[in-house]
């Protein structure tokens, strides 16, 4: 096999690597702000439940949860997952960044001065408006050095779809390697992977800079 | 009057905080609340701005409830549809400021009338910069906060809180956090509304301040209004010992 069939052959893998690393964004930023805002929920009954899944979220790899995802409607249901792979991993990953999205915007939301909400209380805001206008721009800029480096760990966290046989750089690289007896499929994987993250620190360090405009 | 309290009760997890308060301030007032922290007067101002809720009493705006005693000796507030109108009546500025960081002044002025009262753009881009220019810091208007002195954001403050068209405003320790030659020109812009006959309740520890620009002091100690009068009256000539001993403190 040349050095250029490999290539074309794990670009197939990096599309799809690309698509469990923007699927499980679109999935897990927006819930993660869902999760963190039940987290404060004036039920008790919302808030244990929560942090119950946070705790399990984190306190599990998520290799193992990925292999919960695709294997446990078979046992626990009997379903056909023939079709379920690539749905179980998106539903894994999400579910696992979600959560510690969550914490990082809850930490965020945190350390709002409570002057802010009076602030806008006193001036007639409604809580939507409030959260929406004034709290939410401010933790964004709080969080971003974090998200930055929950981004950079899920690319590199992609690679553990390899679990569940799907076929993306690293599952490529490891059976092309194998069939091949050749070192170069790792390379390419290696040097795929921290292309893509050089990419994500250049995007992150624009959107940190475009809020650099306040203190 | 614009705003009537009777009978105001609010504790903290079993600490009395304000026992059976009754004040009221008629329109183009300039009241002083002063007294030792702890005494009440912050408090007392957030439960007429509807920061705090209280426990027993009546607040009246412009001779409407908007909370009172029921019954079973439970506050009761409006309901949550008409408190933006109560709100809309009353303006708080805080000791600390609390302008927005990521606003620039101007947008900080501009952006609850907007967007809470309706108002157009235009107009209240017009009304922010007629008060920036009345407090000096018309060139301030692109800021951002971070950017400005105390002084000068407490006066953004209080051009923001003025561009609601609040019937009151209420000052909470206006320039406790401001270095003490930046207190001046808060305390200048005050007295200029004063003389504007602006309604103002101002809780304040500069007592030559309170002393000057208020039509009426109110001493409070120990969640009560130990005595209130004249400002020459309560300063050279008190009645009661405890405000004797408060006022014989800030003499030294």
């Amino acid at each position: 096999m040349t050095f250029s069939t490999m290539l074309s052959t794990m670009a197939d893998g990096m599309l799809k690597t690309g698509a469990i690393f923007f699927l499980t964004l679109i999935g897990s930023l927006p819930l993660g702000m869902i999760v963190a805002l039940l987290r404060k929920s004036r039920f008790t009954l919302v808030r244990g439940i929560i942090s119950v899944y946070i705790s399990i979220m984190r306190g599990t790899p998520l290799m193992l949860q990925l292999l919960v995802w695709y294997f446990g409607p078979y046992y626990l249901f009997g379903m056909n997952i023939g079709n379920w792979r690539f749905p179980a991993l998106i539903v894994g990953f999400v579910l696992n960044y979600a959560a510690y999205f969550a914490e990082i915007y809850r930490g965020g939301i945190e350390s709002i001065p409570v002057g802010q909400y009076e602030a806008a209380e006193v001036l007639g805001y409604t809580k939507t408006q409030t959260f929406m206008r004034i709290i939410l721009p401010q933790v964004m800029k709080i969080i971003m050095p974090s998200i930055t480096n929950e981004v950079i760990t899920l690319v590199k966290d992609t690679s553990l779809a390899f679990t569940l046989a799907y076929q993306e750089v690293f599952s490529l690289a490891k059976q092309i390697s194998a069939s091949q007896t050749s070192f170069m499929p790792f390379v390419i994987a290696g040097v795929f992977y921290f292309v893509a993250n050089y990419v994500v620190e250049i995007a992150m360090n624009r959107i940190e800079k475009s809020m650099d405009y306040y203190k | 009057m614009i705003i009537e309290m009777n009978n105001i009760e609010k504790h903290f997890e079993g600490l009395e905080v304000l026992k059976d308060i009754s004040f009221g301030v008629d329109s183009g007032e300039v009241v002083s609340i002063i007294g030792p922290s702890g005494s009440g007067k912050s408090t007392l101002l957030r439960c007429a701005t509807f920061l705090e809720k209280i426990d027993g009493g009546e607040i009246i705006y412009m001779g409407q409830k908007a909370a009172h005693t029921d019954e079973q000796g439970n506050a009761v507030y409006v309901p949550h549809h008409e408190m933006g109108k109560f709100r809309g009546y009353c303006g708080l500025v805080f000791q600390q400021f609390n302008l927005f960081p990521h606003y620039s002044i101007l947008k900080n002025i501009t952006d609850a009338p907007i967007h809470v009262q309706g108002r157009s753009r235009d107009e209240a881009e017009a009304t922010a910069m007629e008060l920036l220019g009345k407090m000096g810091i018309a060139d301030k208007a692109d800021a951002y906060p971070y950017q400005l002195s105390g002084g000068q954001q407490q006066r953004v403050a209080i051009a923001r809180a003025l561009a609601m068209k609040p019937e009151i405003l209420f000052f909470d320790e206006p320039t406790s956090a401001l270095d003490p030659e930046l207190t001046g020109e808060v305390l200048k812009v005050i007295r200029q509304l004063a003389e504007e006959k602006m309604t103002m309740v101002v809780v304040t520890h500069e007592m030559p301040f309170a002393k000057a620009v208020s039509n009426r002091v109110l001493f409070m100690d120990g969640g009560v209004i130990v005595e209130q009068g004249d400002p020459r009256e309560v300063f050279e000539n008190p009645k009661e010992e405890r405000t004797r001993q408060f006022l014989r403190v800030f003499e030294q």
